[in-house]
């Protein structure tokens, strides 16, 4: 029985690293697929060269970030049958619809136009080539658009029966199921995020050619695209943010508890918890600062509102409290701080000072990652926050699990685990190589490689 | 609750199409990864993967459909056969993370290329391997108890599906040889021909081999295989694989460049209708038909629908995308 527990947080921990590393790539890629398309569309319309060296330099990282991206994907498109064979099989007919969908629509649309996006240019022309450019980025979205509505009915399940199998089974219509509760939230938050995330990156590699070359014309370009983007979109998400928020207090009432660190019901309006050290064991937050009231202004938008605690769930009802409520202040932090950098951004730029403000290049470039750890971090506010359960309030993620030994679970764990890093590892240098290089004037094509590396002459047209 | 039998029937060819299509489309690319090592550094290496470059992702997509598909229309067979196969599929995931990446990682790389051209054969090679195995595996029977995997985490590995893996590792070698031979010039397309004769040989011998244990893996093979009446509709499948090998060396003979390639799957279809005359209407064999793993008749007719509309579709611009890429790879590229 004991073996049985290890296998499970082995497993767990398993699906925790393969998913976090994995979403590294797509929180970029989707962003960096319309960024691309972006830039495609201004060269074609302004007949500007610079345009199409930006986007040669940004498609070499997108090659790069797409591959590890589609590796890492194919990982957990098994992982659900290696690791959560139960769970595979009593909501693959709910949710296995989604995910094929998610391969037919999405995954096929942008693997068969990533090749003549990469190396095609040449051979379809400008028009088609910018439609392969456009089928990618669509690709990108319709991918999260699946993939987060398989995710969201994990969180809200709706439009399902169970039949005598035990199997959850479509009851009544899809649309119910694809559109589940909290589907339209998650995938707003979630897009604006890889935006966002995208453009951090993209305004780091501005800054950082800003700040060793104030006159580089293509780092300002690269710069005050991204800074457009942070300041404009920014505030939206917390606007999603705080929709979201609303949202899971209404279907996951627990999760939000969990993310505020609420034991204790509040009948008189719930305090804003800033920081302390919440502890299941205690049932209690330690060292907490916190906001009279300030809770339920959030989550009711009205300061005396009352809000139940943890205490009125059931005590193996309780996700991992701590984890939860550090991530979310880890994601909200770093979600704060993108909007203060786009609203300076906006002062510079009302100051005409958008090339001239050091500290400001300096920090958009510590900001860079910054977009990447808020995501993992409300990943994991929500994935923690949805604990004990798989399919949340019916399917516990214990009873979820295949049969496997520990030792197989653990080995896997380990393999993957210095795969990731070695592989991934590489893969993040390798970029960051390419964006330290910056962008060249004439910036060669990506399908130029083999000829410069191979040391033979352009020889131009094939046969 | 109803299980439409025509759906579950339907499906199970959409996921053998699905299947079928990875084994040729990411089998060809693979097999150029397992004989990536053997060419020479250079010319000939870059012109080998630029004649997969642009395509591989694609290809490997169609795996995705074959275990998304599985899990949502068979979804106890999927739940059933990932754990029951757990190390070989971890194996295939971590080999196709090596050569996905190095794809691009080579170029990127100079001073780490050889490392990465490494891992790109050696993930390649485990890839298929492990392929090679599940298939095996499955065939040599899983047990099940309740709705699950009731064996060890090492029941898979026998003399015989060690015997599959091997064998799907040469056939895969085989067809990316033949790709080679039909996107190739001069020095790398001469190599293909020598290494598409040799690796003829080995993958007829594995077939033999392979189809001359099947029926002794259970006596339900058997019976199927080598009883009357069954014999009379199993006995061409054989004899076509005989014709088919011939005519595939007198297209070595004449130096043809495409009909190697399309004999090679030729073949490989004929070994599919032979599994599928071993299996049907078993998913996992003995155990759990295919209408006892089906997915409610609405998953599968909610499927169905998009299917339908989308195979077409991804057909049409997957099949343009490799006109797009048509003719010799050359040793400069796609330029």
């Amino acid at each position: 029985m004991f073996d049985h527990v290890d296998a499970v947080n082995l497993a767990r921990a398993q699906f925790a690293f393969t998913v976090s590393f994995h979403f590294i790539f797509p929180a970029f890629s989707i962003g960096l697929a319309s960024y691309l398309a972006v830039l495609e569309a201004l060269w074609l319309s302004t007949g500007k060269h610079r345009f199409l060296d930006i986007y040669r330099f940004w498609l070499k990282i997108f090659a790069i970030a797409f591959a590890m991206g589609v590796v890492s994907g194919i990982v957990m498109s098994y992982q659900f049958g290696t690791n959560w064979a139960v769970f595979s099989d009593k909501t693959g007919p709910v949710i296995g619809p989604l995910m094929a969908y998610e391969v037919l629509t999405a995954f096929f649309l942008e693997a068969g136009f990533l090749g003549v996006m990469l190396f095609g240019m040449k051979k379809v022309g400008k028009r088609l080539h910018f439609a392969a450019t456009c089928a990618v980025a669509v690709g990108t979205f319709i991918s999260a658009f699946w993939i987060l509505s398989a995710n969201s009915w994990m969180q809200t399940p709706a439009g399902y029966a169970i039949n005598a199998q035990g199997q959850f089974v479509m009851a009544g219509s899809w649309l119910k199921v694809i559109f589940n509760p909290s589907f339209p939230y998650r995938l707003v938050h979630t897009v604006i995020a890889a935006y966002l995330t995208t453009s951090l990156v993209v305004g780091a590699t501005g800054a950082w050619h800003l700040l060793k070359n104030p006159a580089d014309r293509n780092a300002r370009t690269i710069f005050s695209m991204a800074m457009w983007m942070a300041a404009l979109v920014a505030p939206v998400q917390i606007a999603a943010g705080d929709a979201q928020g609303l949202n899971t207090l209404e279907h996951q009432p627990a999760k939000v508890l969990a993310m505020e660190g609420d034991y204790d019901a509040s009948p008189n309006g719930a305090p804003l918890i800033l920081f302390g050290l919440p502890s299941n064991g205690e049932g209690r937050v330690r060292y907490k600062v916190e906001v009279p009231h300030a809770g339920s202004l959030i989550l009711k938008h009205d300061p005396n509102a009352p809000l139940p605690g943890l205490k009125d769930y059931p005590r193996d009802q309780w996700a991992p409290v701590a984890i939860v409520f550090w991530s979310f202040r880890i994601m909200v932090g770093l979600g704060l701080a993108i909007f203060g950098l786009g609203l300076w951004s906006l002062v510079a730029r009302a100051r005409g000072k958008l090339y001239d403000w050091r500290w400001l290049h300096r920090a958009a470039l510590v900001m860079g990652p910054a977009g990447f750890v808020a995501v993992i971090a409300g990943w994991v506010t929500t994935e923690s926050g949805r604990q004990p359960w798989t399919v949340y309030g019916l399917l516990r993620t214990q009873e979820s699990i295949s049969p496997l030994a520990a030792p197989a679970v653990a080995s896997s764990l380990l393999a993957f685990v210095c795969v990731y890093f070695a592989v991934f590892g590489f893969g993040t240098w390798y970029i960051l190589k390419l964006i330290a290089k910056g962008v060249e004037v004439g910036e060669s094509e990506l399908d130029d490689a083999p000829i410069r590396t191979a040391g033979i002459t352009p020889a131009g047209q094939q046969p | 609750m109803s299980v439409d039998i025509d759906l579950a029937t339907i499906w199970a060819f959409i996921i053998a199409f699905a299947v079928f299509a990875y084994v040729v489309l990411d089998g060809f690319d693979l097999g150029i990864g397992i004989l990536f090592s053997s060419f020479a550094v250079g010319e000939e290496r870059d012109q080998a993967m630029n004649a997969i470059a642009p395509v591989w992702d694609g290809n490997e997509t169609w795996l995705v459909l074959g275990g998304g598909g599985l899990m949502a229309a068979f979804p106890l067979a999927f739940a059933i056969v990932m754990p029951a196969l757990y190390p070989p599929i971890i194996a295939m995931l971590l080999g196709l993370v090596f050569r996905g990446v190095a794809f691009e990682f080579r170029w990127r790389d100079p001073r780490h290329r050889g490392f990465w051209d490494f891992g790109f054969t050696a993930g390649s090679m485990v890839a298929a391997l492990a392929q090679g195995i599940t298939l095996g595996a499955l065939l040599q029977g899983i047990k099940v108890v309740g709705r699950g995997y009731g064996g060890g985490w090492l029941d898979w590995l026998t003399p015989f599906s060690l015997l599959t893996g091997a064998s799907v590792v040469a056939a895969y070698a085989l067809l990316g040889s033949c790709w080679l031979i039909a996107k190739t010039e001069g020095q790398g397309r001469r190599r293909a021909y020598r290494l598409a004769r040799r690796l003829g040989v080995v993958t007829i011998a594995a077939i033999v081999a392979v189809s001359a244990a099947t029926p002794f893996l259970t006596h339900d093979y058997y019976t199927r295989w080598l009883t009357m009446p069954g014999i009379l509709l199993t006995a061409p499948v054989p004899l076509l694989v005989g014709v088919l090998s011939l005519w595939f060396w007198r297209a070595l003979d004449r130096e043809e460049e495409y009909r190697p390639f399309l004999l090679v799957i030729a073949l490989f279809a004929l070994c599919f209708v032979g599994l599928g005359i071993s299996m049907y209407p078993f998913i996992v064999p003995n155990q759990v038909t295919i209408w006892a793993a089906a997915a409610p008749a609405s998953a599968q007719r909610f499927m169905l629908v998009g299917t339908g509309i989308m195979i077409p579709i991804i057909l049409a611009y997957s099949g343009w995308s490799y006109w797009v890429f048509r003719g010799k790879a050359g040793a400069t590229g796609y330029h």
